[in-house]
């Protein structure tokens, strides 16, 4: 009897030595002449637990976490490949694990279950069945269906995917349209998209060829940051296998309206990931921001109009056509509808990837997700959003996630990402680090972002020098203030929102020297 | 003086790169192969580095004539980009993680044990040519850092010792006894 056994392929399964985990269970199984069939399948996001070994069993597929290459012996000798729970990294069937089963996975439903480039297993857990529905619908009907799911935008902004597809749609027909795909994932705690593009590429192909029949582009184009190559590799056979399919092309889906998909990198530069840096780099420039109107969705790639959306947007897409928008919009409040998929990354015991509907509270995710941090210590303080974004104190972690509620704080969702940090954290420092990024990656066609981010940094050394602190601190809140209404996009117009986090929530530690960093 | 012109000048005077490592036949061919795609330039500066290892300086006005657009234009390009190089790097690209998800996990202290065990700043090369380093802003593993990529492999929760292990096994030469 041919045994099936699942070791994941995602970036954080490799960097902790999945390959060779793999290996040695294929070692084993040759030396115990047994016939065992080795998928590679995607991660589930449970990264505390990976590598994460799955046996398939009568009773489901079991599983053993984190296994480490020299472990492989041993729970083989203690009966792994019958599923056998006498070992201590037993974890019995894992779709039953608390933190999958609390979770609302509507995007990721599939990842960690299927062989991410295996369109067969795509087909058999539900994939294009979103792309069928969306072919037999008018572009109208299509766009209709997205607004009716109140999907807004998941790369921070939050902008309605209706709204912005409809305005692609309006624009006339007689000329090239595009679809572009945001893959610059660049915020730090972020790593959502990643797993969609290493575990489920077909999900982002499904997505950008509805968003292409919705708006009538034939041409898409996935914006991949140069970091993420396995992304890459994954998404270039995924669209080679996809277009033997028949899922793109000059038919796609057989409804004669042509699609075609084509994936570039980026070259290292966190800018890009704004969308009109994005679209120059695209077309081969200096990454510089564009100042807008007009708007990409009017003039956008080659000015021309352009649906430029995040990876996690375009991925929420088949299952709201699948489903219906008004499935999906009965999750979530207010205005934020729908799933988020949280990144809970940093010092913390369980991080991973947690699709829930908007409005949990952030103390839920930390605690009942998270197990508290990593080291054991007390949490200090959590970043929401990536690196523009604001420190949370833990009087503030009560907030619901939704766009509204967390913009009232001064604070952001952006794009998921949780970072947490225990109480060894020197905020001073994150406030420095803050503009000495900006620094680093500011286009530099705006002043406030290009000089003021230098200066940030300059400043925020005085004053933790002690030189002149109280008339200092006066001059970093004038200059936060010129970075967030004078800047050109949102890297100088936010950059300030972690500082200023800081200079409301932990003043002691800003006012305080630096402390030493221990090699 | 025109931008244009500088780089006329530039150029000249710089001597050209050894042989054997490029030659400006290897750079036509990769312009050649798609220079007719949309957008080709990073496409084709990728093409370039990922042959030879970095974008030298002479390919610059060989692009530039392909391409139709000036000299500025490419070296614009090139330099805007973090990712790419003019110079060639050592035998292996160690990049670490200093964004905010590793921080929390002690990436500030590995960071200057890298620096203090290999001897080199960010976007230098180790004198025995090894090893290049440079900064990364998240390597997106941020559950599990601090991170660093070593060529275009990421490893994830990295020790000081663990780096240790990792620079030994790379620098070790392999003797074979027969």
């Amino acid at each position: 009897m041919t045994i099936t056994i699942y070791v994941p392929c995602d970036t954080t399964a490799l960097s902790l030595g999945a390959d060779r985990v793999a290996q040695e269970l294929q070692l084993a199984a040759t030396a115990r002449n047994l016939d065992v069939r080795l998928v590679r399948n995607g991660s589930r996001g449970l990264f505390w637990l990976e590598p994460l070994v799955e046996v398939q069993t009568p009773y489901g597929r079991v599983a053993y976490g984190p296994v480490e290459p020299g472990q492989v012996e041993e729970l083989v000798a203690a009966g792994l490949f019958d599923g056998n729970p006498d070992h201590a990294l037993y974890l019995g069937d894992i779709a039953q694990h608390p933190y999958l089963q609390r979770q609302q996975r509507l995007t990721f439903a599939r990842i960690g279950i299927t062989d991410p480039v295996c369109i067969e297993d795509y087909i058999a857990h539900g994939g294009f069945a979103g792309l069928k529905n969306a072919a037999a619908l008018t572009p109208q009907g299509i766009v209709d269906e997205i607004k009716t799911s109140g999907l807004r935008g998941r790369g921070g902004a939050a902008f309605p995917a209706g709204i912005k597809w409809q305005t692609v749609l309006d624009e006339p027909h007689n000329q090239q349209k595009y679809v572009v795909c945001n893959a610059d994932e660049g915020d730090s705690g972020t790593f959502a998209d990643r797993l969609v593009m290493e575990c489920d590429p077909y999900m982002l192909i499904e997505g950008m060829t509805i968003a292409g029949l919705a708006v009538g582009a034939t041409l898409g184009f996935i914006y991949v940051r140069s970091e993420y190559l396995l992304s890459k590799k994954m998404l270039d056979e995924a669209i080679r296998r996809a277009e033997e399919h028949g899922y793109l092309g000059d038919n796609v889906c057989g409804n004669g309206r042509a699609f075609r998909l084509e994936v570039r990198l980026g070259a290292g530069a966190y800018i890009c990931g704004e969308e009109t840096s994005l679209l120059e780099s695209l077309e081969g420039k200096r990454g510089l921001v564009r100042s807008k109107p007009p708007l990409p969705a009017i003039k956008g790639l080659f000015g021309q109009p352009t649906v430029v959306n995040n990876v996690l947007s375009l991925a929420a897409v088949p299952y709201i056509m699948a489903h219906g928008g008004k499935v999906y919009a009965d999750y979530g409040m207010g205005r934020s509808l729908g799933t988020l998929p949280i990144q809970l990354a940093g010092n913390i015991k369980q991080g991973g990837l947690i699709e829930l509907a908007f409005g949990v509270t952030l103390r839920k995710v930390l605690e009942d997700f998270g197990d508290g941090s990593f080291t054991g210590r007390p949490i200090k303080a959590v970043q929401v959003g990536g690196p523009l974004m604001a420190y949370l104190p833990e009087s503030q972690w009560d907030t619901p996630m939704d766009y509204e509620a967390f913009a009232k704080l001064g604070a952001g969702i952006g794009h998921g990402g949780v970072v947490v940090f225990d109480d060894t954290v020197d905020m001073g420092e994150q406030a420095r680090f803050a503009m000495e990024f900006c620094s680093v990656e500011s286009c530099g066609k705006c002043t406030p972002c290009r000089i003021g981010s230098v200066r940030g940094v300059e400043v925020i050394d005085r004053i933790r020098a002690g030189d002149n602190s109280d008339d200092n601190l006066v001059l970093l809140e004038e200059l936060c203030e010129t970075m967030v209404d004078g800047s050109l996009c949102a890297m100088g117009g936010m950059t300030p929102f972690p500082v200023q986090s800081v200079m409301k929530h932990f003043p002691e530690d800003l006012m305080a020297s630096p402390r030493p960093v221990e090699a | 003086m025109h931008m244009s012109e500088r780089a006329d000048h530039k150029t000249a005077a710089m001597p050209v790169p050894a042989p054997g490592d490029w030659s400006p036949d290897i750079i036509r061919q990769e312009v050649a192969a798609l220079q007719h795609e949309p957008g080709a330039l990073l496409p084709i500066l990728h093409a370039i580095q990922d042959r030879i290892g970095y974008v030298p300086e002479g390919a610059v006005p060989i692009i530039a004539e392909m391409l139709q657009q000036t000299r500025a234009d490419i070296h614009g390009v090139i330099s805007f980009y973090h990712h790419f190089r003019t110079h060639p790097a050592g035998s292996n690209v160690l990049e670490v993680c200093r964004a905010e998800a590793c921080q929390a996990r002690g990436g500030r202290a590995l960071e200057h044990h890298v620096q203090e065990k290999l001897g080199v700043d960010y976007h230098e090369t180790t004198s025995d040519n090894e090893f290049t380093l440079e900064p990364a802003y998240c390597l997106g593993n941020c559950a599990c850092g601090p991170s660093i990529r070593v060529n275009n492999e990421i490893i994830g929760r990295v020790t000081p010792q663990k780096f240790d292990e990792l620079v030994d096994k790379l620098t070790t030469s392999v003797l074979q006894i027969k």
